[in-house]
């Protein structure tokens, strides 16, 4: 299943990356040949196989009720590009 | 014997006899970066003050005899492991100015045991590459030169290419670096250093920027293999702000060094002798398996059958997660910010201007593998191979105690080579990828040149949480290799 | 009896399931240690994990998790052992880390029911498909500042419980009723405080309708709606806005759309507007979450009685009719304190008191069960006064009156205004013989026949009495005064 430049700008725009037109046919060109070339995997036989999520193979450990952070927004606000007060700010969004 | 040529293990016992201080090491290496860095671009952000002062106190605990095994010891830190207070990037221009208000577990932990950071080390940005040539903040050079072509800058590998270039160059003993897919093996047999990647959940990655999450794992450089031994043991240990870090003890991994590998099992994988591999990387192979029937070792062959689909099975896992995990990266609460009219138009052009190419290309794959009607044929299916991978491994170990392969299918390249081609790029990593793929410990270790004189290493991969295994065998290479070759380009070489 | 909404072309059926985000009472935040209080200054509760900063890791809180499976015991839903957490992506100005981690495959909780009373009585059971564990996200403020939205990253991290219900509701008073019994259970279990003023307890509605006997069309889902009044008004004008598309020859479509309640409309969501494509999958940072049966059955013994369980209880032991029942376990306190008052005393007249003198007494004074001027120890006393004869039950009317303005015990008030009943029967003679003399006219009236002016005999002889005499002493006295009617 190749890449078309309509499916280039709809992944693009989900990924919140602007792509200009030169950027969508070169884009194109490097993805479809990143596929092509994991088509390979359509070889494997999976059937009745489990997937595996990741490397570690333990439960997951549970931490206690307890508060032990936050209390001050300074460290949180330190490397805000843009603030109003202790709120960081974006472009007015309209629901 | 110049301050810059000591192993860590050589330089503690001589702070521990006080045949020079902390601070004079310390200077030693800063005068190294401050004349070879210019050069190999090995640091993005070198910290003189922090260093001395870290030095200064090593030298005071020395004094009192309370001195930390790695006390005056002049490290690298790869950029992707947060530092409170100092600049730290994943050379990625969309992080250019963010400073960490927090220290990551890791080196939090190597402070603690009294070693001295110089700064932070050039990398692929958010470690993806296998040439440290994404950097935003420009690439590396391998110190390395062909005997030929001296003139022709090669690449250090990567995507921890700065932490094996310095420790390689002697700009600093050891190095912190970060393996998703063969990100310190893979440098470190440019380089012609020692590189372990541990077994995943044995080093917190709390604290240290993720690429893919399941697959990440931190790990020591250093030019020997008892050295990476000493860094692992203060890197390494549970850490409960991370729930995949393994909950067990950390043994005494340089006493391993010096094991051998008598009566040991060592198993050969048919299936890493890939077509189009350099003849002398299988000779040298060969030769690695004699030093260690030598030593004193069984050799059996074994088979990994999946190991053809690994690096196309990651090519999936790993942008997938690394989609995901750059997300935060918005221009909203830290980093770079581009203005828009709206907030989605904020968002795009923050990040088309703040990642790289290789970046944006990783995520959109992510993405397009984890989005509707993909999912299965993509994402799913590659979990499934990986669990295969998994098994190929556990069959593997059930007939030997350790895996013996080349570490990369060629020698250093120049730079500005394979980068036409993104999937030519990958191919680097054909030997590295199934161990994180599995989760199973691997080290490189230098073993001999290539008729070039540029150095090879050999892969040592080991059973999940046998990292003293791993460094016993890579020990007996070591000794057997007697490698003393040095680079062209060296700190404190008069030249 | 059934709801339907009437249009030019004839009835339509209106099918309604509702998302429920709980917010889970506990000290910190889901993943991350900070504080979950509300109300605190802008960004005072957030650590480096809620606000998404590079290398952060979440780690689970075991009381979230207890909380959630608390939940679904009450709930009587299957509790899954093993349970997983994946990431839903989506890019919005407050969830700091681009993805929201939620339980998509595998909930801790699958399928369970609520029952609810209908308007007839009859109980209805609500199915609830499944309830997961996820984040709340931060709060943007849009009204702040002309051109800048505002964010406020206290809540995200938080802890909710997403429970989710079959479409089995049918119209906005069976909504409202499983929202009421819900926030009911929530409350009994301590799971969730359920205040909607400070969105600890939101619904997502979801809205289709139907000609009678068709299967679904298509629903549009309502969000963020934040009373049960609004659920029930969302409900009526969506299904009215779907109607009339209906009848236009048009057709729904599938949209995410906003409660206006001043305009008692619906609206499309603008910021939902470009189709979601959430690309969930496991998070890498977490493991499957496995829970130990034994502590399962540790936090099932550890449930309180519920509502459905003690209204039963009331009935059968107490024998008090559903509704009372019904009324008294509405509120977990109201429950406590008629437990208190009935404690070895007549169910029936604590009841009686109770939802009669003393709710009447609550809604003039504008107090509630936990702010009552009159403690249940004290309305107990009351009843024991009127049981034991001191006062008779016209009496107690008027010393609850005294109790709920002085705050005083009933016994002082009856002292202080001499308020015990007579029962010295020459004092009550004496009443009915000046009462008899005062009224000869209607004396003969009763003696030739009029017997239904006894009743007026009685009043005036209390009267006589300052309401204090003894009712079955004066209406014998009376007998013996007034003689045989018609003789
Ligand atoms: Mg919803
Ligand atoms: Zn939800």
């Amino acid at each position: 299943m190749a890449l078309d430049p309509a499916t280039i700008r709809r992944i693009a725009r989900l990924a919140r990356i602007r792509v200009g037109d030169a950027e969508v046919a070169r884009l194109q060109a490097e993805l479809n040949g990143i596929m092509g070339w994991i088509e390979q995997l359509n070889e494997v036989d999976v059937s009745g196989v489990a997937p595996l999520t990741g490397a570690a193979q333990m439960a997951l450990k549970m931490r206690e009720d307890v508060v032990t952070e936050g209390g001050d927004p300074a460290p949180i606000l330190a490397n805000a590009p843009a603030r109003s007060g202790d709120y960081f700010t974006v472009p007015k969004v309209v629901e | 014997m110049s301050l810059l040529d000591l192993t860590i293990a050589g330089a503690a016992a001589g702070l521990r006899a006080r045949d020079f201080t902390a601070a004079a090491l310390t200077q030693a290496h800063l005068d190294a970066i401050e004349t070879l860095n210019p050069k190999l671009n090995a640091f993005v952000t070198v910290t003189p003050d922090l260093a001395r002062t870290q030095a200064a106190a090593a030298d005071a605990a020395l004094a009192r005899g309370e001195a930390g095994p790695l006390a005056g010891i002049p490290l690298a830190i790869k950029d992707l492991f947060c530092t409170e207070g100092v600049r730290t990037t994943a050379g990625s221009r969309i992080l250019g100015n963010f400073v960490p208000p927090y220290e990551s577990t890791i080196t939090a932990q190597l402070r603690r045991d009294g070693a001295v950071f110089l700064g932070k080390a050039n990398m692929d940005e958010f470690a993806m590459g296998s040439s440290n040539m994404t950097s935003a903040w420009g690439a590396v050079e391998n110190p390395w030169r062909r005997r030929q072509d001296r003139d022709a800058a090669l690449v250090p590998g990567g995507s921890s290419g700065g932490s094996a270039s310095a420790v390689a160059a002697r700009m600093a003993l050891g190095a912190t670096g970060t393996d998703t897919g063969g990100s310190i093996r893979q440098p470190a047999s440019f380089c012609g250093i020692a590189g372990m990647k541990p077994t995943y959940g044995r080093c917190s990655r709390w604290g240290v920027v993720a690429f893919a999450s399941s697959l990440d794992q931190a790990g020591p450089f250093a030019r020997s293999v008892e050295d990476c031994a000493i860094l692992l043991r203060s890197m390494a240990g549970h850490d409960p702000k991370d729930s995949t870090s393994a909950d067990r003890p950390v043994p005494d991994f340089a006493a391993a060094c010096a094991r051998g590998v008598r009566s040991l099992r060592i198993g050969v994988p048919r299936e890493y002798r890939v077509d189009g591999m350099a003849g002398e990387i299988d000779a040298l192979w060969a030769q690695g398996v004699a030093w260690l029937r030598d030593a004193g070792a069984e050799i059996v062959e074994v088979s990994l059958p999946h190991t053809k689909y690994a690096l196309a099975t990651y090519y999936i896992v790993a942008p997938a997660e690394a989609s995901s995990n750059l997300a935060r990266y918005d221009g909203v609460r830290f980093g770079l910010r581009a203005d828009g009219a709206d907030l989605t138009e904020l968002y795009e052009r923050t990040r088309a201007e703040g990642f790289g190419d290789e970046v944006k290309r990783r995520v959109l794959i992510g993405t397009y593998v984890l989005s509707a009607g993909y999912y299965d044929a993509y994402y799913l299916r590659a979990q499934k191979i990986r669990a295969l991978i998994l098994r190929d491994f556990t069959d593997a170990f059930s007939k030997c105690d350790a895996l013996l392969t080349p570490a990369t299918p060629t020698a250093a390249f120049a730079q500005g080579d394979r980068m036409d081609d993104p999937v030519t790029m990958y191919l680097n990593d054909v030997f590295t990828v199934p161990a994180n793929m599995a989760g199973i410990p691997g080290m490189s270790v230098p073993a001999g040149l290539d008729a070039q004189g540029l150095p090879l290493g050999l892969q040592v991969l080991g059973r999940p949480f046998d990292e003293e295994g791993v460094f016993a065998v890579a020990a007996a290479i070591e000794r057997a290799a007697g490698f003393s070759e040095r680079p062209a380009l060296l700190a404190g070489a008069d030249a | 009896m059934s709801y339907s909404v009437a249009g030019e072309s004839g009835a339509w059926e209106v099918v309604i399931g509702l998302e429920v985000h709980a917010q889970i009472i506990s000290a910190a935040k889901l993943f991350s240690g900070a504080a979950t209080g509300f109300g605190a200054a802008p960004n005072s509760q957030v650590s480096f994990v809620d606000a998404g900063f590079p290398g952060m890791l979440p780690v689970i809180n075991r009381e979230c998790v207890a909380q959630a499976v608390r939940t679904g015991l009450g709930l009587a839903a299957r509790i899954n052992l093993v349970s997983r957490f994946d990431r839903k992506n989506y890019f919005y100005a407050d969830l700091p880390a681009g993805y929201q981690i939620s339980q998509y495959e595998q909930p801790i909780v699958g399928a369970g029911a609520v029952s609810i009373e209908l308007a007839d009585g009859t109980t209805k059971d609500i199915g609830v498909t499944r309830l997961h564990i996820e984040q709340d996200a931060g709060k943007s403020l849009h009204d702040q500042d002309p051109i800048l939205s505002l964010i406020d990253l206290n809540r995200s991290g938080v802890a909710l419980m997403e429970i989710v219900s079959e479409p089995d509701l049918r119209s906005p008073e069976e909504a409202g009723a499983y929202l009421r019994k819900l926030r009911s259970i929530l409350r009994y279990l301590g799971t969730c405080d359920g205040n909607m003023e400070e969105g600890s307890l939101r619904a997502d509605v979801n809205v289709s309708v139907r000609r009678p006997g068709e299967t679904f069309r298509t629903r549009c889902e309502v969000k963020n709606v934040n009373s049960i009044r609004f659920v029930m008004q969302a409900i009526e004008a969506e299904a009215r806005r779907q109607v009339t598309v209906w009848e236009e020859g048009n057709t729904v479509e599938q949209e995410t759309r906003l409660y206006d309640p001043g305009r008692g409309a619906t609206r499309s969501m603008r910021s939902k507007e470009d189709a979601h494509d959430y690309r969930y999958f496991p998070d890498p940072d977490l493991l499957p979450l496995v829970l130990d049966a034994d502590w399962v059955e540790d936090l099932r013994a550890g449930l309180p009685e519920l509502p459905d369980a003690k209204r039963a209880r009331l009935m059968r032991e107490h024998g008090l009719p559903a509704y009372d029942a019904g009324v008294l376990v509405a509120e977990q306190a109201i429950a406590d304190f008629f437990e208190t008052v009935a404690r070895g005393r007549d169910a029936k007249l604590a009841a009686n008191w109770m939802i009669g003198d003393f709710f009447a007494a609550l809604n003039r004074t504008g107090t509630t069960i936990e702010t009552s001027p009159v403690s249940a120890d004290r309305l107990g006393a009351l009843l024991d006064l009127i049981a034991d004869g001191t006062i008779n039950g016209r009496i107690a009317k008027e010393v609850l009156e005294a109790m709920v303005e002085t705050g005083e015990a009933p016994a002082a008030i009856i002292e202080q205004r001499g308020l015990r009943q007579v029962t010295d029967t020459g004092a009550i003679d004496a009443a009915v013989a000046s009462v008899l003399a005062a009224n000869a006219d209607k004396l003969a009236e009763y003696r030739s026949g009029k017997e239904k002016l006894f009743g007026f005999f009685v009043g005036q002889v209390m009267k006589a009495m300052a309401g204090k005499g003894n009712p079955a002493l004066v209406n014998e006295a009376l007998r013996r005064g007034l003689g045989a009617p018609g003789a």
